[in-house]
């Protein structure tokens, strides 16, 4: 019988060991269920952890893949630590893309790449506005944020869908589901670098979350703000009597979270498609939950397990080029990985403690 | 008439068993949010089953077994190592998709049989409503059978009023000395094989092949049901027959042709859960006894 014990203080070695830990045991168990369902283990493990570092140009994708769950990661960081459950990223991200596609293409002609600026915050101001809903919802009739965020992703995949077979539609498309081209003015360009050229998709978007990070880290722990959205999460009551204002809180941390998905959604456009589409996403939303968890809630955390996670996803890819396994497979890791994570955080509190019988 | 409310019915089964489900987790303390990757898992499990074994009773058992499976994955994290209930609930339907989608990869483009209309005896030839209520398949009665199950069970039993007790209260359940893990551990695994079954049902019924993430949601939908039931088992057929009805008239609305784009009347189960859902939270939060007060918190056992 395995009984637990409060700890005095949460141990700081499992803060760092319980990642670690996390990633044996999913590595462990995902290849116990390969092995069962008759896939080669070691391909497998080879495929999708180490094929993506073969090559520079690989390596610097696993970075492009990055953004996104980076930077819509450390948005729901600020949800998930003040006990917000948004995860209806995914929608958030298609909404802010969809808005800045619009105004992109409302100004075919435009070249100076200061219209980024403009394109980017309309990107914010999407997410911002859909991640609104559930805000307003729940701070003012207390209903459930992570059914109605859920709920306005398919609703999102819908209306994008709608938008690029409708009124979006590029009449030169040969029929086919796309909008226009952006203008110049709206492309984020791939960096060169001198003498090698292009290192894959590399491009400039990828400065946002070298931004991102730092303001972030610094809002978390040196602010006022960042200290109510921590003391909000992990003792309510607390926030209560200080008086702070829960309400303004969770619409804060979800507009917040809401805009840096749309953020993201605009830079994965205008850096690797250049049009809408309808599928712009593939999953980002929701890959970044596994994101904002791996990274334990920090923004350096996150940054790593973007990373990481960005890897494993392009593994997969390659997994499903060379071996025919489907792709969604990265799932199955996600949630092996989550559930250790989790108990990792109960490791942190609790002592094991074994004893015999009942 | 009488074939679009058959298809009603039939769309809204899935949603009834998972919801109904969930509803007993949930009076017990356990909020799943892994409903869509159980019904996945069950969809899979049933698919597998009647492909080998070639007769669609055994998807039902599948499907049930896969849901179990599934529930005990996540009891296993949320009631014994105590993790956050939201987040575990979230991974395993993350969890669930991959292990689906690669589970269900070799079953690509086959179809199975589909589960035969039971005619019961006198009452079937009752015209009109006996072909629609007389001339179901099991897991349609089986549905409303647990449906009036669990209502007495709830309410009646002493089982299911201790059930309550640790859904409301788990301090106070533990003190009087109630098993709070092991009855969460049933309740979570009865959920588990209600949305495996429902998860079943997708294919069994209504579309026989295998496709990614084929539950589109209605896991998701199930939950919300819960709420707009209001945790009364009986309001939940009502409410899956009102996003039966709604999914159909949707798929009918395109069929026909309305002047509305396809994707607007698509949105329409999505936007109705929002719209029900802020309905009954206005009223739920006035009169707060209706929902289990120790739901989504984890037990930390006797300190």
């Amino acid at each position: 019988m395995i009984t637990f014990i409060p700890r005095d203080k949460v141990s700081k070695n499992w803060i760092i060991i319980a990642p670690i830990l996390s990633i044996v045991f999913t590595i462990f168990f995902g290849l116990l269920i390969f092995t069962f369902l008759g896939y080669n283990p070691l391909e497998t493990l080879y495929q999708i952890f180490v094929s993506p570092f073969s090559r520079i140009d690989r390596i610097s994708d696993i970075l492009v893949k990055a953004c996104p769950l980076i930077i819509i990661g450390t948005g729901l960081m600020l949800c998930f630590k003040s006990n917000v459950w948004n995860i209806g990223a995914e929608g958030q991200f298609i909404m802010g893309a969809l808005l800045a596609g619009f105004i992109a293409l409302s100004f075919p002609n435009i070249e100076t790449k200061f219209f980024l600026l403009i394109t980017i915050s309309a990107g914010f101001v999407g997410g911002a506005l859909w991640a609104f809903i559930p805000a307003i919802l729940k701070t003012k009739l207390n209903v459930n944020e992570i059914l109605v965020s859920l709920m306005l992703v398919y609703v999102a995949m819908l209306f994008i869908d709608f938008i690029v077979r409708g009124p979006l539609r590029d009449p030169m498309s040969f029929g086919f589901p796309l909008s226009k081209p952006y203008p110049e003015g709206a492309l984020i360009n791939k960096i060169p670098f001198p003498g090698i050229g292009f290192l894959g998709q590399l491009h400039y978007g990828i400065l946002f979350v070298f931004l991102l990070v730092p303001v972030a880290w610094i809002f978390v722990n040196k602010t006022l703000g960042g200290f109510k959205i921590n003391v909000l999460g992990s003792a309510p009551q607390a926030a209560k009597f200080a008086g702070f204002k829960r309400n303004s809180i969770i619409i804060t941390v979800l507009l917040l979270s809401g805009g840096l998905a749309g953020v993201a959604g605009v830079i994965e456009v205008s850096a690797n498609i250049g049009q809408l589409q309808p599928e712009v996403s593939f999953g980002y939303g929701f890959t970044a939950i596994i994101v904002a968890f791996l990274g334990r809630l920090s923004p350096v955390g996150i940054l790593f397990a973007g990373i990481i996670i960005a890897t494993v996803k392009l593994g997969a890819d390659n997994a499903q080029m060379t071996m025919g396994i489907p792709k969604v497979v990265t799932g199955l890791f996600e949630g092996i990985l989550l559930f250790f994570l989790l108990t990792g955080e109960t490791l942190q509190k609790y002592k094991i403690k074994w004893s015999e019988g009942k | 008439m009488e074939a679009l409310i058959l298809t009603i019915i039939a769309t809204s089964i899935p949603l009834l068993l998972a919801a109904t489900g969930e509803l007993i987790a949930e009076k017990s303390g356990i909020l799943n949010l892994g409903v869509e990757g159980m019904m996945l898992s069950g969809a899979v499990g049933a698919l597998g089953a009647v492909l080998w074994l070639e007769n669609p009773y055994y998807g039902i058992i599948a499907g049930a077994l896969s849901g179990v499976l599934m529930a005990s994955i996540f009891s296993v994290f949320t009631i014994n190592f105590m993790t956050n209930q939201v987040a575990t609930g979230l991974g395993l339907t993350i969890f669930a998709t991959g292990l689906t989608g690669l589970a269900g990869a070799p079953l690509v483009g086959k179809t199975i049989p589909s589960l035969p209309k039971i005619e019961i005896f006198l009452l079937a030839d009752i015209p009109i409503i006996g072909s629609i209520l007389f001339k179901q398949d099991f897991v349609a009665y089986l549905s409303i059978a647990i449906i009036i199950f669990i209502s007495f069970f709830l309410k009646y039993s002493k089982s299911g009023i201790i059930l309550r007790a640790v859904g409301d209260d788990h301090q106070s359940a533990h003190s009087v000395g109630y098993p709070v893990k092991k009855i969460r551990w049933y309740a979570s695994c009865f959920g588990g094989m209600c949305a495996g079954i429902g998860g079943a049902y997708i294919p069994l019924v209504l579309t026989p092949h295998w496709s990614e993430g084929m539950t589109a949601g209605r896991g998701w939908i199930a939950l919300a049901l819960v709420v707009f039931a209001s945790w009364i088992p009986w309001r939940i057929i009502v409410g899956a027959l009102i996003f039966g009805g709604i999914t159909i008239a949707q798929l009918v609305g395109q069929a026909r042709g309305w002047p509305i784009p396809s994707q607007l009347l698509s949105m329409m189960p999505y936007l109705a859960t929002i719209i029900a859902l802020t309905m009954i939270s206005g009223r739920l939060s006035k009169n707060n006894s209706v929902v289990p007060s120790s739901l989504g918190k984890p037990f930390f056992g006797s300190q």
